[in-house]
């Protein structure tokens, strides 16, 4: 389902959106991008960064404590 | 021939490059002027994030920040004359009263704190952010100046920093939609 899955569990701002982008870059245009976090500041942290970048945030849900992000990469 | 010359002046003006920035892309500067642990945080921090954004970004390092740009990095931090300095501590948050910081090793007692804290709640260490900055092509300016004044030269330096001046750094902000002084 997703094309990569960065696990950052643990760390703090601004890791999870540092290593975010890094790992986009390995994603194909319109790929998905998947991201496990802990850090609560992480939810309207990526939904700016989607905002500001192009890409698309298509979901993002809570489970004991744990983020899941999913990111679409922006086209080309 | 005056035709030619003409359309040959038309076509140079139209094959200018353009501009670097576009309308929407939006810059960033920051002047870094403080070098302790942990106001060394925002300015790495902020870069970093706006560089992942994609923001084009410049640091102007001077006065206590240029050190930030050392090879060797020790930072520390003062709990003297920071009331706001409370660190969780068996459950409850403790300050030092300014008289106790003057007491030698409480200073490095402190940093030695602050840093376990750090890498306990996965906060990034400075090292490891300069190195995120200079990765994303962050523009890093040494202030010439502060080099004289302090004596340094730009081997002291991690590369990739370039020397400037305040006449470089306002030409820098005249061009970016932020400007911070840290």
């Amino acid at each position: 389902m997703a094309d990569h899955t960065l696990d950052a569990k643990g760390l703090n701002c601004p890791l999870p959106i540092l290593k975010a982008r890094k790992a986009l870059k390995d994603v194909p245009a319109e790929g998905i991008l998947e991201i496990l976090a802990t850090d609560p500041g992480s939810v309207a942290d990526f939904e700016a960064f989607c905002r500001q970048t192009g890409h698309e945030l298509v979901e993002h849900s809570e489970e004991g404590g744990t983020y899941r992000f999913l990111i679409k990469k922006a086209a080309a | 021939m005056r035709f030619a010359a003409r359309m040959n002046f038309l076509r140079s003006f139209l094959e200018r490059e353009e501009p670097k920035m576009s309308a929407e892309e939006k810059s960033m500067s920051i002047i870094v002027t403080k070098g302790s642990l942990d106001w060394a945080y925002p300015p790495f921090i902020l870069a970093t994030t706006a560089a992942a954004m994609g923001l084009p970004v410049t640091m102007f390092f001077t006065f206590y920040g240029l050190p930030l740009l050392l090879k060797d990095l020790n930072l520390q931090l003062t709990a003297a004359g920071n009331p706001a300095m409370k660190m969780p501590m068996m459950g409850a948050h403790m300050g030092l009263p300014n008289l106790l910081t003057a007491i030698p090793g409480v200073d490095a007692a402190c940093t030695k704190m602050m840093k376990n804290l750090m890498s306990k709640k996965g906060v990034a260490s400075i090292e490891d952010l300069r190195e995120l900055a200079v990765e994303a092509e962050v523009r890093l300016i040494a202030c010439q100046m502060t080099m004289d004044l302090f004596e340094y030269t730009l081997d002291d330096m991690i590369e990739g920093p370039e020397l400037g001046g305040a006449a470089t750094y306002i030409e820098v902000a005249t061009q970016s939609d932020i400007n911070l002084f840290i």
